[in-house]
């Protein structure tokens, strides 16, 4: 009943994390010299207009009542309405999201594979010609800057390799005769490979030197020279003694990671004009349009938390020992 | 950091018998990081970068803040890095970037090393309740969305270079007060340490001749590292807007060429130096930091797999950090 009593405990964190980040949020935005709404720029912000905002946020009534206020209203799914768009922030997060989704399914499964891969690999045939080609190779793209890299992908790889480089589908598509629902998907897909791509390029880099740290790490042990004392090839080593073990941080590494992709990824929708949560995020910025900005942070936070609690039930699954601890 | 010499022998004079090396962790680090080639490597490049940023208004052939040629002009022997948007030179623009990102990668390292140093101390060597305490506020900023927060205050408090050190130095102290902690925990219970205590030694003395040698090199290693991040986050939220105004970082001139349209006009010149520098920097960092960490934690030092030139790990100066 140990695991159980490990699982209710892991939740409960997550619950009060939520609760953390929620207030926060609210701490912060509130904290701002002046108030949100001074800040606000768009053309029709008159004083009447400020006011009004004003009072619909309850910017008028005590610090306490504007929390009870601003916590209601996110238990009961409301996130405020776009100071831009003046429409739920929720309804306007929707249509970003699911852009933005597939794309970094994309960038992180290239990712996860080919990182793997690699890292094995290199700790596989440590200290020769390919580890070092392969950790070297990780090592630059870990070092870039993501938003550098994607301009340097529209610099060089687009013409190459005929790709589209801004937006999420083609105006013209359509405008000659009906296009085929085929046709409307591959061309999502061909604007979606770039902004994938260096996500994933990004994110190999770090998934590469996990996967190759972590294998070094369990072939360190003492089982795998009781494994070489009985004479067992070095592939079969890897395999059998050193992924197994090394699965776990591997696993637990990467889940975690995944929780902050969709923040990692605000710049390279920005250079890709991809009408996601990224571009979503740098307009709110632009603009200090707040509910969005401040529902975005929930958002991302949410999705650290939820990830963190994923890697902790894959941490328990892969090793019930952790429980014990 | 250097140990007084007394202490050192002080120190080796029981290190032997709780088999640690017996030059202390320092000399340990002196004699094994700088056969790696790697570090040097590192290092090298850190240091130029290091002179660039102190004596780049010097070595800037033009003014990076006036005109100097043509719009987007393409490199030549005038303009060897070509020239931006508005005809100034990126060599020298290049030059100047250095000294703001150096100071903002230092400067938030040591803000974060200087949180995370203290709390790792605290928590590992007094335990007990602060020690829950701390861990407990640690797990909470650990899983706060980096760049989500850095976006945010710094659009609510304003784009200013101090705000981004701050902002920067804030977030990323958690990983090395963990560290830290563990690292202290393990050597307060190291015979020596408890043999001084019993001596009568306080709290300060055990910290500052004991813990703090053994600890120092991995809060560098750490710290280093750090600076990579913070120069990676300084570009990331100066690309968006966020970056002080005032101020030419490589961040900065990676956004000017975005939105001076330097892709449509296909002048790679504008884009490619400035993250080469990043880029050189923080591989810089990693390489330096991977290896200091390489050499206090011989775990990792397997011997060849491959080529089957296998050794025992060696037991000497092992580090039970976790």
């Amino acid at each position: 009943m140990r695991s159980a009593d490990y699982l209710i405990k892991r939740i409960l964190f997550a619950i009060v994390t939520v609760f953390i980040a929620i207030t926060l949020n609210f701490v912060l935005f509130r904290a701002v010299p002046g108030d949100a709404v001074d800040a606000l720029r768009c053309r029709q912000c008159s004083p009447q207009f400020k006011e009004q905002v004003r009072q619909e946020l309850g910017l008028d009534e005590s610090r306490w009542e504007q929390y009870k206020l601003y916590v209601t209203d996110l238990l009961h799914g409301d996130l405020g309405t776009s100071l831009r768009s003046q429409k739920e922030v929720r309804g306007e997060l929707i249509e970003p999201l699911k852009n933005t989704l597939p794309m970094i399914a994309l960038g992180t499964l290239f990712a996860i594979v080919f990182g793997t891969i690699t890292g094995v690999i290199s700790a596989w045939r440590r200290d020769t010609v390919l580890d070092k080609t392969g950790l070297w190779t990780s090592l630059a793209f870990y070092s870039m800057p993501t938003q550098w890299l994607g301009l340097l992908m529209v610099l060089f790889v687009a013409g190459a390799l005929g790709l589209p480089t801004s937006g999420i589908e083609d105006p013209t598509l359509g405008v000659l005769g009906d296009a085929s629902t085929w046709d409307v998907m591959v061309d999502r897909l061909r604007h979606m490979i770039l902004p994938a791509l260096t996500l994933g390029l990004v994110l190999y880099g770090d998934y590469a030197l996990i996967t190759r740290s972590a294998l070094l790490e369990t072939l360190g042990e003492d089982y795998v020279l009781t494994a070489r004392a009985k004479g067992l090839s070095n592939w079969a080593i890897v395999r059998k003694h050193g992924l197994r073990n090394a699965l776990l941080p591997i696993t637990t590494l990467i889940a975690l990671s995944l929780g902050f992709i969709i923040g990692g990824s605000i710049t390279i929708e920005y250079v890709f004009s991809y009408p996601g949560i990224g571009l979503e995020t740098v307009e709110a910025i632009d603009q200090r349009d707040w509910p969005v900005l401040q529902a975005i942070f929930l958002l991302l936070t949410f999705s650290v938390i939820l990830f963190n609690l994923v890697a902790d039930l894959l941490y328990v699954k892969l090793d019930p020992r952790v429980v014990e601890a | 950091m250097t140990v007084p010499p007394t202490a050192l022998d002080e120190q080796a004079a029981v290190a032997d018998l709780a088999g640690l090396p017996a030059r202390g962790r320092l000399g340990f680090l002196r004699s094994e990081v700088f056969r790696r080639p790697a570090m040097l490597v590192g290092l090298g490049i850190l240091a130029f970068f290091v002179f660039l940023a102190i004596f780049g208004p010097w070595i800037e052939p033009y003014d990076p803040s006036t005109q100097s040629g043509a719009v987007y002009e393409p490199p030549s022997s005038a303009h060897w890095l070509g020239t931006d948007d508005a005809g100034a030179d990126m060599l020298s623009l290049v030059i100047e970037g250095a000294r703001v990102s150096m100071i903002v990668g230092f400067a938030a390292a040591l803000v974060a090393m200087l949180i995370g140093g203290t709390v790792g101390l605290w928590s590992g060597f007094y335990g007990g309740k602060s020690d829950t305490v701390l861990m407990r506020i640690t797990d909470y900023v650990l899983v706060i969305p980096d760049i989500p927060l850095m976006i945010i205050v710094a659009a609510l408090f304003g784009r200013s270079l101090t705000n981004i050190i701050l902002i920067i130095g804030i977030i990323y102290w958690t990983s090395t007060a963990r560290l830290i902690r563990a690292q202290t925990k393990s050597v307060r219970e190291r015979t020596y340490v408890k043999r001084a205590r019993a001596l009568g030694a306080g709290n300060q003395r055990l910290i500052g001749k004991h813990v703090l040698p053994q600890v120092m090199p991995l809060l560098i290693a750490n710290t280093v590292i750090t600076v990579a991040i913070a120069i990676f986050a300084e570009t990331y939220i100066t690309f968006l807007g966020l970056g002080d105004p005032e101020l030419t970082s490589w961040g900065k001139l990676i956004e000017n060429a975005f939105k001076g349209d330097a892709v449509l006009n296909d002048a790679w010149w504008a884009i490619v130096p400035p993250g080469v520098c990043v880029t050189l920097v923080i591989l810089a960092c990693t390489m330096v930091g991977m290896a200091m960490e390489d050499a206090l934690n011989p775990r990792l030092r397997v011997g060849h797999l491959a080529v089957r030139r296998f050794r025992l790990r060696p037991l000497k100066g092992a580090v039970d950090s976790e």
